[in-house]
């Protein structure tokens, strides 16, 4: 026992060190050089000014935005949560129905179906996507609030498609913010 | 048909890293010169002369025990200190104060133990330098400890008529060197090219596009983290969602890799251990042991989350699947990753006692989430931990070999060294220690108010979060059924001494195997002799596997995610 105290003590140390200083240190410098703009968040600047992340959502219930996922999290990307309600309680049925009379609202013509991404929540509260049929299901309400015709919206939407990754991976989706700062004209 | 060549493409990654890996990491593990020696080896000696080891001395299995105990407990106690006072330490640009002792207690097991569950929320309770040294230096120490022991074990498997089954200090050091630390690095870089963050600058602020209001973005040195907890199967998120975070895993090609590092060293062990037995065959039997369980239980997981919710689909939503919609469950899932690659991640993250999660298992269908569960309650042997999954499985193996020589009346032999008394009574604590964790602590929360007061769903799945919980923890996972409000003194506590025995009261018998079987003469092999690499075999272990996991569980499981399932489609 006692002649393993030694080894115990200093190789924890130094294990410490090389894991918990050398090692992140290493890594942190790398990706400073390498990729300096994912390194830091994948910030979105325009003229200086910051807009957000490419790759955290923002809160939109305005009809003239495309809205992403609902959040639990109410978008806070400094605390992230998923909603964690489990598919038979009775406040899932309650919230999903409140986000799809609020689509109705805001767009009563529209009879296409609601994808169900656009409806309930994400794991992170902070997902920057959603389906594109979701994007597509948007269409006529945001050409409707900004006085544009569906044709335009359309060509902007198509733009602004993500397919999966290298053709394989993940699924087709639409960045919302993105998406919102080219209809406001931001590129 | 993505779907399938996903699924393709992850396994067939898997099986082809798992020949080259698991052939070098036998290599480091006989002290053999790999390439990164140059590099390596003089830090290797430097560590050894300054700790006072003699990397040729060899230690009996309760040395080797005690010094794994001793290294394990400092270490505990040094992230517990560092969560206590990080406050008054440097590197905490948000000015975070103390996490609370029963939360800063749970989180100390929780790490040193490779389990990893989290009471706490990342991005709100810990400085940077609480995850740096104390979060990721015991995810690179814990994981080697796992693979150490189980090193351990193959040398009395290989061995005979001797009392040494190794050296502690080396086992771990070389872990730590020449496999966990070259393997981060390369994934960490690999995951900042997609976007996860590595910088220590304070959150940043942005200028909403709708309200026009400041927005505070929870960035820091995450990839060098999540690197580490993905490969060492530790699974502590750097953000309170994990890997759901799109900082910490913001592509589906980010998530690929996480993914595949997952089952990468666990997989790659099994060929270590047919290398060093002198039988590649045996490691392969044991992989597909493991490849059969996942691949079943995965098409369950993936059929009952893509089938979506029927309380949902009668408000009329659309979940089917098509080219423009992923469909399905998509109730706490990101739609980066849709219906497969979530389910996928559940999966495998739970048959490894990884823990980590890039979707929300609370918001899974009730079959979706008996997948995981069921997984992680088998006893963490279908891949497992790094290293605890191995030795886990070949206590079932022990139990397998002893069973069919009862059967046929003869002494039950495994590689060439008979399987007695000893092994079978170790074995079987091995293997009940976890059930009756699980079971005694699950009935334990239900019958107290302290833990039925924080169950967050109602019904038949608020019993399934506390089931959850249990099963994670006794067996070592860190995932959760998150509405379960588990940062309380009376979860903080259970689940910590839960995680606490359920590591090392198995660590130690595993232990007295290999000193015991080192001990042994070798005993030819004889036309009675059982093939452990047959398919015979492999159908075998299976069965005992699935045999005892579902005596001991099916009762439980049908209180919860069966019970909801029949109270859905019934």
């Amino acid at each position: 026992m006692k002649q393993q105290l030694r080894p115990a003590i200093t190789l924890l140390a130094l294990l410490t060190v090389i894991t918990g200083v050398i090692y992140p240190l290493t890594v942190t410098g790398l990706a400073q050089v390498l990729f300096l703009h994912q390194a830091n968040g994948s910030l979105i600047v325009l003229d200086g000014k910051t807009y957000g992340s490419e790759l955290i959502g923002q809160q939109f219930d305005d009809p003239k935005y495309f809205w992403g996922r609902p959040s639990a999290a109410g978008y806070n990307a400094a605390a992230s949560s998923g909603s964690n309600l489990g598919p038979m309680n009775p406040s899932l049925e309650e919230v999903v129905q409140a986000r799809i009379d609020a689509l109705h609202a805001a767009d009563p013509e529209n009879t296409l179906p609601i994808p169900v991404d656009l409806v309930t929540a994400s794991a992170s509260g902070l997902d920057p996507h959603i389906s594109v049929a979701s994007a597509l299901h948007q269409i006529s309400r945001v050409a409707s609030a900004r006085g544009w015709s569906e044709a335009e919206v359309t060509s902007l939407v198509e733009k602004f498609i993500e397919g999966r990754q290298f053709g394989i991976f993940g699924e087709p989706r639409v960045n919302v913010l993105l998406l919102n700062l080219a209809l406001d004209g931001l590129q | 048909m993505s779907a399938w060549l996903q699924l393709i493409i992850y396994f067939g990654t898997l099986l082809l890293l798992t020949k080259s890996l698991g052939a070098y990491m036998a290599k480091v593990y006989q002290g053999e010169r790999v390439f990164l020696n140059p590099i390596l080896g003089p830090v290797e000696r430097f560590l050894y002369r300054l700790s006072g080891i003699d990397p040729r001395s060899e230690m009996t299995w309760k040395t080797y025990a005690v010094a794994m105990l001793l290294f394990n407990i400092l270490g505990l106690i040094a992230i517990y200190l560092l969560q206590r006072l990080q406050g008054t330490l440097p590197l905490n640009p948000q000015g975070l104060g103390a996490a609370a002792p029963d939360s800063a207690w749970n989180t100390a097991v929780s790490f040193a133990t490779n389990t990893n569950w989290q009471g706490y929320g990342g991005e709100t309770t810990m400085s940077y330098l609480t995850q740096m040294l104390g979060m990721t230096v015991q995810n690179f120490l814990s994981a080697a400890t796992g693979m150490a022991v189980m090193v351990a074990l193959i040398r009395g498997i290989v061995r005979h008529t001797t009392k040494e089954i190794g050296n502690f200090w080396v086992d771990m050091t070389r872990s730590v060197l020449y496999i966990l630390l070259p393997l981060s690095l390369v994934l960490a870089l690999a995951l900042v090219s997609q976007g996860v963050v590595q910088t220590f600058s304070e959150y940043k602020t942005a200028t909403s596009l709708q309200s026009g209001e400041t927005q505070l973005i929870a960035v820091g040195p995450a990839a060098s983290q999540v690197a580490i907890k993905q490969l060492g199967t530790n699974g502590g998120g750097f953000f309170n969602v994990n890997s759901a975070h799109p900082l910490e895993n913001p592509t589906p090609f980010s998530n690929f890799l996480e993914m595949l590092s997952i089952l990468l060293i666990p997989a790659a062990l099994c060929y270590t251990y047919g290398k060093m037995v002198g039988d590649t065959r045996q490691g392969w039997a044991l992989l597909a042991v493991m490849t059969i369980v996942l691949v079943a239980l995965l098409s369950v997981a993936i059929w009952s989350e893509q089938s979506g919710n029927p309380m949902l689909a009668k408000l009329g939503i659309d979940q089917a699947q098509s080219a423009t919609n992923p469909g399905g469950n998509m109730e706490g899932k990101e739609v980066r990753f849709g219906i497969v690659n979530s389910a996928l991640w559940a999966t495998v993250t739970t048959a490894a006692s990884n823990g980590s999660v890039n979707s929300m298992h609370d918001s899974f269908m009730p079959l979706g989430g008996l997948v995981p569960m069921w997984l992680m309650q088998l006893g963490e042997i279908i891949y497992g931990g790094v290293g605890s999954g191995l030795y886990g499985m070949l206590a079932f193996v022990i139990i397998a070999v002893f069973v069919s020589g009862l059967m046929v009346g003869r002494t039950p032999e495994y590689l060439g060294k008979k399987i007695e008394a000893y092994e079978m009574k170790m074995a079987s604590i091995i293997i009940l220690i976890p059930v009756f964790l699980v079971l005694s602590g699950t009935a334990v929360a239900l019958m107290s108010e302290a833990g039925r007061a924080t169950i967050y769903n109602p019904s038949a799945h608020g019993f399934s979060e506390v089931l959850y919980a249990f099963s994670s923890a006794a067996n070592n996972n860190g995932s959760a059924f998150a509405g379960l409000g588990a940062n309380n003194p009376f979860y903080n506590i259970a689940l910590g001494i839960a995680m606490f025995i359920a590591r090392y009261w198995l660590a130690i018998p595993v232990l007295a195997i290999a000193g015991s079987l080192a001990n042994k003469k070798k005993v030819p092999a004889s036309a009675g002799t059982l093939p452990t690499h047959t398919p015979l075999f492999i159908v075998w272990v299976i069965g005992v596997i699935i045999i005892v996991g579902a005596l001991s569980f099916l009762p439980a499981l049908a209180l919860g995610p069966i019970v909801e399932h029949l109270m859905i489609f019934g």
